[in-house]
């Protein structure tokens, strides 16, 4: 789906979104959870909700699913305002971050339990059953409780659940939060996977940005009730609108200065006394001597011993080295002060790593490598 | 090294194991079961006037002792129908006790269970608080609430719901309100504790998968709280069948129970090796729910681990 270049519902304006929420407001006494937001979901998206702990994600989800209700707004579910619905009334299906399996019913009952609010036909019902089982491969343990299997099994038996009755809309609240890094990564790609052949839509939850850029077809970036910017991962990734997004989505050097307008969208950035501007190019409209940042993802930055042809280069020393295996990420002092870090893919083994400690280097980056923001 | 240490370690561990399992074996042999061994024998034994009202005793000598024990006293029993009447109709009454227990005692665990974190330590100790009283006291009050110029009837007459004192005390009903009123605690008590560690996702996840909140109710928090109704169920019936104070006071002539002819049998009768007899059958009785009480318990902190 992410790769999938023709789904974008969302840059089509005749398409109706599966879920609107406006100008919805959630306050718990004073506290503002949820401020004013304003959002559209579409019809097979994997929605990834991400930000800070505390910014409101699960509030969020809970008024989608109905155990909380809007302080003011409106959440609109296929075109219908869903305000007073209650939970066992909405087409809509939650995995909990808990997972909330009912310890007394083995796996199988517990994947059923749904289908049986809705349904008396039995063979109807195990049918179903065996089929969520097997999409989430868990036939072997259909007869054990929640307690007689492992941590990744109980997830699963959660998704089988909240899938088993083909809602419209499943919310997975940090569904992979509990599994280890190498179990959470297969776990994704099976998600993407059931996504794909169920074709429900999926909200996810998540304060993994690796996690939300996996999986995800859109992703906003909450914070304190807010949401920050909604796009797709690499939109988010390479055009982030604001610091708070750069900063929060990966790696990123933030150079604060001054904009100097020099046509066709060409900027040059002071960014220190006595040192030569920096060339960015923006779709943005700067004035003259606005304040902004340039946002560098560490990986757009070259690192060499002499000085390069490229547009911005500056000297500076190696501070400090990060090894990451398959990559190196070099924090590299400038003459101000300013760290600036430039990463490279180890291709060659360790023993010939170019540079070390008080190497002095210099860091380039060509016009359009960085991204210009203003807030 | 670390081998050496734990043999030498060895003996003291074991014995102190030793120890900790031996004491309360001991216990129950001291406050159990040498009490029940003289109970027994007693109720073997022959009504006498003298003291102690029976033969034979320790002094006749062992052979002697042995020689004129028999079930004399149990065949007694069953020729009389006044025992197994008592017995049917106590086991009766604590059953229904025991059923209005739950039924009062359920929804207030459940209230004490939602109610907020804060008030949570007020609600239990207004649960605990009669235990600060004297029991017979409070079952006294009770006298005093339900007999004919007592305050309910007061307060039933002044509203003009009724024209005459209704006859409460002294009739089952009212053995009903005593028991129902002196286990409650304890049937409140192991359901809040059920209720209390139960999830609430649990019931939200319920909803979401399409149950009302009584379904949820039914299906979710109901078998949740089993272990917790079967404890309370038990510690309400098993001392509710040999209940002796509470009808006594609240009963009237019509209320038969097994603790009352026991208290008459040594008392009144000073009939003592009936009496014992009468006791020791009551034991019995009362050894099967005690039994299934404690497998409850063992499963529970089984699933637990
Ligand atoms: N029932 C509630 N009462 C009061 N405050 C709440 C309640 N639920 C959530 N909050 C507050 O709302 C904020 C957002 O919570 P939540 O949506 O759970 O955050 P997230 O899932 O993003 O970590 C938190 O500061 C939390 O303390
Ligand atoms: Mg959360």
């Amino acid at each position: 789906m992410v790769n999938d270049t023709s789904f974008a519902p969302w840059d089509d304006p005749q398409e109706r979104p599966l879920i609107r929420f406006q100008n919805v407001t959630k306050r718990f006494g004073d506290f503002v959870a949820i401020d004013d937001l304003t959002l559209d979901i579409y019809q097979r998206e994997f929605f990834a909700l991400l930000g800070p702990s505390g910014c409101g994600k699960t509030t969020m989800m809970r008024m989608l699913a109905g155990f909380e209700e809007p302080t003011d707004g409106m959440i609109e579910l296929a075109g219908e305002d869903i305000a007073h619905v209650p939970p066992n009334k909405r087409a809509v299906n939650m995995m909990f971050q808990s997972y909330a399996l009912f310890p007394h019913l083995s796996v199988w009952d517990n994947v059923a339990f749904g289908l049986r609010r809705e349904s008396r036909d039995k063979d109807a019902i195990a049918e179903r059953v065996e089929q969520m089982l097997k999409l989430t491969r868990l036939e072997k343990f259909a007869g054990r409780k929640p307690h007689q299997i492992s941590g990744g099994q109980r997830q699963r038996v959660a998704l089988a659940r909240s899938l088993a009755k083909a809602p419209k809309l499943l919310l997975l609240d940090e569904p992979l939060g509990a599994l280890d890094a190498k179990l959470r990564q297969a776990t994704q790609f099976e998600l993407m996977d059931i996504q794909e052949k169920t074709g429900t839509t999926f909200v996810i939850v998540t304060h993994d940005q690796e996690e939300a850029m996996t999986v995800a077809s859109r992703v906003a970036v909450m914070d304190e009730g807010r949401v920050m910017q909604v796009a797709t991962p690499e939109q988010i990734y390479e055009a982030p609108n604001s610091t708070y997004v750069a900063d929060f989505i990966g790696d990123v050097n933030l150079i604060e200065g001054r904009a100097k307008p020099n046509g066709g969208g060409a900027y040059h950035i002071n960014w220190a006394e006595g040192q030569a501007p920096f060339e960015a190019k923006s779709d943005m409209v700067l004035s003259e001597g606005q304040r902004c940042h340039l946002a560098l993802r560490p990986e757009k930055v070259g690192i060499q011993p002499n000085k390069p042809e490229e547009v911005n280069a500056v000297q500076g020393k190696v501070l400090d080295i990060a090894y990451l295996g398959n990559l190196s990420t070099y924090h590299v002092e400038l003459s101000t002060g300013q760290v600036i870090k430039a990463q490279t893919a180890n291709t060659n083994r360790l023993s010939r790593r170019d540079f070390m400690w008080d190497d002095p280097v210099w860091v380039s980056w060509s016009a359009s490598a960085g991204v210009l923001l203003s807030q | 090294m670390g081998q050496l240490e734990r043999k030498r370690g060895g003996a003291p561990v074991a014995m102190r194991r030793l120890t900790l399992i031996t004491v309360p074996y001991l216990w129950l042999l001291a406050l159990f079961l040498i009490p029940f061994a003289i109970v027994f024998k007693i109720s073997l034994s022959d009504i006498a006037l003298a003291i102690p009202p029976y033969t034979p005793t320790m002094e006749d000598g062992l052979w002697a002792l042995l020689s004129q024990l028999d079930f004399e006293n149990f065949v007694f029993l069953t020729e009389d129908d006044l025992y197994w009447k008592a017995y049917l109709s106590s086991l009766q009454i604590a059953l229904i006790s025991t059923v209005l227990t739950l039924l009062v005692g359920y929804p207030m665990a459940y209230a004490m269970a939602r109610a907020p974190e804060e008030w949570r330590p007020t609600l239990m100790m207004l649960v605990i608080l009669p235990f600060w009283t004297s029991f017979l006291i409070r079952v006294y009050a009770w006298v005093g609430i339900l007999s004919s110029e007592g305050f309910l009837n007061q307060f039933l007459l002044w509203l003009g719901i009724v024209d005459t004192p209704l006859k409460i005390l002294n009739t089952n009903t009212a053995v009903y309100v005593g028991i129902v009123y002196t286990y409650l605690p304890f049937m409140i008590l192991p359901i809040y504790a059920a209720l209390d560690r139960l999830d609430g996702s649990l019931i939200e996840a319920a909803e979401d998968l399409g149950c009302s909140r009584l379904e949820a109710f039914w299906l979710v928090t109901i078998p949740l709280s089993k272990n917790g109704i079967i404890a309370g169920c038990f510690l309400v019936f098993i001392p509710a069948l040999g209940e002796f104070v509470i009808p006594s006071l609240l009963g009237g002539s019509g209320t038969l129970m097994i603790g009352k002819v026991l208290f008459e049998e040594f008392f009144a009768n000073r009939d003592w090796p009936v009496a014992s007899a009468v006791a020791v059958i009551l034991l019995l009785i009362l050894i099967v729910p005690i039994v299934l009480f404690q497998r409850n318990e063992q499963r529970q902190a089984k699933a637990e681990k």
